[in-house]
């Protein structure tokens, strides 16, 4: 499958993570949204990732390969966003029996 | 006595030291002490500078042994200023007059100012010195920016000592225009001096002389007219004149400074010592000359109808100067140089005398009211009239010869300069015979309280005045025209090596001894009719109630310059400043300053209200923020 495809369905879900943050007002559903945008970079990376192995096949032995960072980096991003998740799901949980709600626009007490 | 030129730089220094001393101690020094500091410091000085002028006259002197280099004051690329001394035959002559002069002033305020407090006395001392202090400076300095120091030293010291009583407002108004009015000449010294570094790349007085003749026309003619300017500044000419007469409003010893020793003579001094540029400039000559000739018969035409005692020798001395200058503008400038010496020595005796008298009429200073002084005061007396006889130009006193000198000058360039300055020497005879028969003739016309209390002085004031009446007598001995003795010049050849280049430019023109003597005997007789006729017309004054009129009004008043002035000069320049105080000041400059504050203020009450608390707006604006961040790299990368 070409390139773009990959890229054209990130952008997609990027756009899509963002709009949600912007426009909702549930902190369950921003959250995730910002996962959805993190995921929308692990795709990009594993694509590319992928897309240069295939092109250095493509060429004769001798080359050194451009190795699997980019998929060994999406591990690590998964792993950080799952730390992320636990630690943003307690700020929540303590935020709904705080205020009893989980709307961000009663998150305005730091104002002046 | 080994090389005493070496050991220069003490002449300058002792004052310095006086000043220091009487300054910084003249709340703890007792009387005594400050006056014996502040004069032995000006006699050390005057020893000094009279071994300085026995080896100056020596036979194995020469002009490069008289530099004396002590540091480099400015060092900028290739300019270079040093700290240097120039020690000749003009600069050791006037070393002697301005230390010897100012010696005897110096004794005569001891007396003077005994009735000042303690804490005064010595203040006025510590300026008294630190203004000869500035004015050694001055004539030792060996390029033009050392002698701008000076310069500069006299203007404030001359502003210091008019205002010296402080506490009286029309004194420090006196002060505050002889500081303005210098400021003015002033500033044309420094651009002579800006103008000479544009050109010849160097202060330094020889080598400023001897690129001289290789200065294109207009440069020198600029530069020697911005050097006048200066003068006519320092030296009291038309325009610049008026601070001198109000300069009166200092202590009579501090006049007596001003006029004989120091300040004044600054300017004459300073184109004497500049002679080559303006030998090469006769535009500028022909200015210096007509300014002189016009300032001497002018302030001569004040002089005539002046009743304050000092205000006439004021006017007198201002006439004087002029004279000084017309000898500079004809290239006579030994005559100016010699009516100078003489001049330091009449106008020190009578301003002093002057003081001897106001001391004795308790500050009384309208002749009006004097008369009948010789019999009480017989040494003031005697002394003042020498003064006068000197003044006046009476043969064998000094007056004559130098003033003779100059008016010779003046005849072999234009007859016409001639007969004015004969004429000015006229009024010079009235004017002093009138103030003097006033003084000291006839009945005495004050209170009767001042008639019991009238006394002759104390030694320290009658012993300056009678040393000054003999060298007012007989300094003219320095300098005999050719006509009586052959080689009688001694002056002349003393200065001969500072003239020496102009006078290879000028033409010999020399008048034949019999034009000469016709003209000295026919202006000694018309002198002498005319003191006589003062002295008996004014002997028997007697104060009258009735106003002068007519031209006697006019004169009396000063020609009304001083109000021409105030209408075209003060008045529009403080409607000027009034304008821009209330226009510029308060709205342009105002303006800009508090505009900046106040917009800075609105603009942060504004980006306050950004800080809402919506979570939601703060992600929006970091969206925003990023896609513009974005935007701005894509556009510019190429």
């Amino acid at each position: 499958m070409p390139i773009q495809y990959y890229i054209f369905l990130a952008l997609a879900l990027f756009c899509i993570g963002v709009a949600g943050v912007l426009a909702r007002r549930n902190v369950i559903i921003i959250f995730m949204c910002i996962e959805l945008m993190l995921n929308a970079a692990n795709l990009l990376l594993v694509a590319f990732s992928k897309m240069h192995h295939a092109a250095w096949m493509a060429k004769p032995a001798g080359i050194a390969s451009p190795g699997a960072d980019g998929q060994l980096f999406v591990f690590f991003i998964m792993a950080v966003a799952a730390a992320e998740v636990s630690v943003g799901l307690a700020i929540i949980v303590m935020m709904y029996r705080n205020t009893h709600s989980v709307d961000v626009n009663f998150l305005n007490r730091l104002k002046n | 006595m080994g090389n005493i030129i070496q050991l220069a730089w003490l002449v300058p220094l002792f004052p310095l030291i006086g000043f220091l001393i009487n300054g910084l101690g003249r709340r703890s020094l007792s009387k005594g002490a400050i006056s014996f500091i502040g004069s032995g410091a000006i006699l050390a000085s005057f020893i000094v500078s009279i071994m300085i002028v026995l080896q100056v006259k020596s036979p194995g002197f020469t002009a490069s042994q008289g530099v004396l280099k002590m540091f480099d004051f400015i060092s900028v690329d290739k300019l270079i200023i040093p700290f240097a001394f120039q020690i000749d035959q003009l600069s050791s002559l006037f070393l002697l007059i301005i230390t010897g002069v100012g010696f005897l002033i110096h004794v005569y305020s001891t007396s003077y100012m005994h009735d000042e407090e303690s804490e005064h006395f010595g203040r006025y001392f510590a300026y008294l010195n630190l203004f000869v202090f500035s004015m050694l400076l001055l004539v030792m300095g060996g390029n033009f920016v050392i002698m701008f120091i000076g310069w500069e030293g006299v203007g404030l010291c001359s502003y210091l000592l008019i205002g010296f009583w402080f506490k009286n407002s029309d004194y420090n108004d006196a002060a505050k225009k002889a500081f303005v009015m210098n400021r003015i000449g002033d500033f044309g010294f420094l651009l002579a001096v800006f103008w000479i570094i544009a050109k010849v790349g160097s202060v330094d007085f020889s080598t400023v002389f001897a690129a001289a003749q290789s200065l294109s026309k207009t440069d020198i003619t600029i530069i020697t007219l911005l050097l006048f300017v200066g003068a006519a500044g320092k030296s009291a000419q038309i325009p610049l004149y008026t601070w001198l007469p109000d300069a009166m409003a200092g202590p009579t010893p501090v006049s007596a400074l001003i006029h004989a020793a120091t300040m004044v003579t600054a300017g004459i001094y300073m184109i004497a010592r500049s002679n080559i540029l303006y030998s090469l400039a006769p535009i500028t000559q022909t200015v210096v000359a007509v300014t002189g000739l016009v300032t001497a018969v002018f302030a001569a035409t004040i002089a005539l109808q002046q009743n304050d005692i000092k205000k006439v020798l004021a006017y007198s001395t201002v006439s004087q100067l002029g004279y000084m200058f017309l000898g500079l503008g004809v290239g006579a400038y030994t005559g100016a140089v010699f009516h100078v010496m003489t001049h330091a020595f009449f106008k020190a005796l009578l301003f002093l005398g002057a003081g001897s008298v106001i001391h004795a009429m308790h500050s009384e200073q309208d002749i009006r009211n004097m008369g009948g002084l010789k019999k009480q005061m017989p040494v003031t007396h005697i002394t003042f009239l020498l003064g006068c006889l000197a003044i006046a130009g009476v043969p064998p006193f000094s007056g004559f010869f130098s003033k003779d000198e100059i008016l010779a000058g003046a005849f072999s360039v234009n007859p016409v300069y001639y007969y004015i300055g004969v004429a000015g020497a006229l009024m010079t005879a009235f004017y002093m015979f009138r103030l003097y028969a006033m003084t000291f003739t006839g009945t005495f016309r004050g209170t009767h309280e001042q008639e019991h209390h009238l006394h002759e002085s104390p030694v320290a004031i009658t012993f300056p005045l009678i040393v000054l009446a003999v060298l007012a007598a007989i300094a003219g001995f320095a300098g005999l025209p050719e006509v009586f003795v052959e080689n009688g010049h001694a002056l002349e050849h003393f200065l001969a090596p500072i003239f020496a280049e102009s006078a290879k430019l000028k033409h010999a023109n020399h008048l034949d001894h019999t034009t000469e003597i016709t003209l000295m005997v026919s202006v000694t007789v018309l002198i002498l009719i005319t003191i006589i006729y003062a002295w008996i017309r004014f002997s028997r004054y007697r104060k009258t109630e009735a106003d002068t009129k007519g031209l006697a009004r006019v004169l009396e008043n000063k020609w009304y310059v001083d109000e021409i002035y105030n209408a075209a000069i003060v008045r529009p320049l403080n409607a000027f400043s009034g304008l821009l105080n209330r226009v510029v000041e308060k709205v342009l400059i105002d303006g800009l300053v508090n505009g900046v504050g106040k917009s800075i203020q609105y603009g942060s009450r504004q980006l306050r209200l950004l800080q809402s608390g919506q979570v939601g707006s703060y992600i929006l604006l970091m969206v925003l923020s990023i896609l513009a961040f974005f935007a701005l790299v894509f556009f510019t990368k190429k």
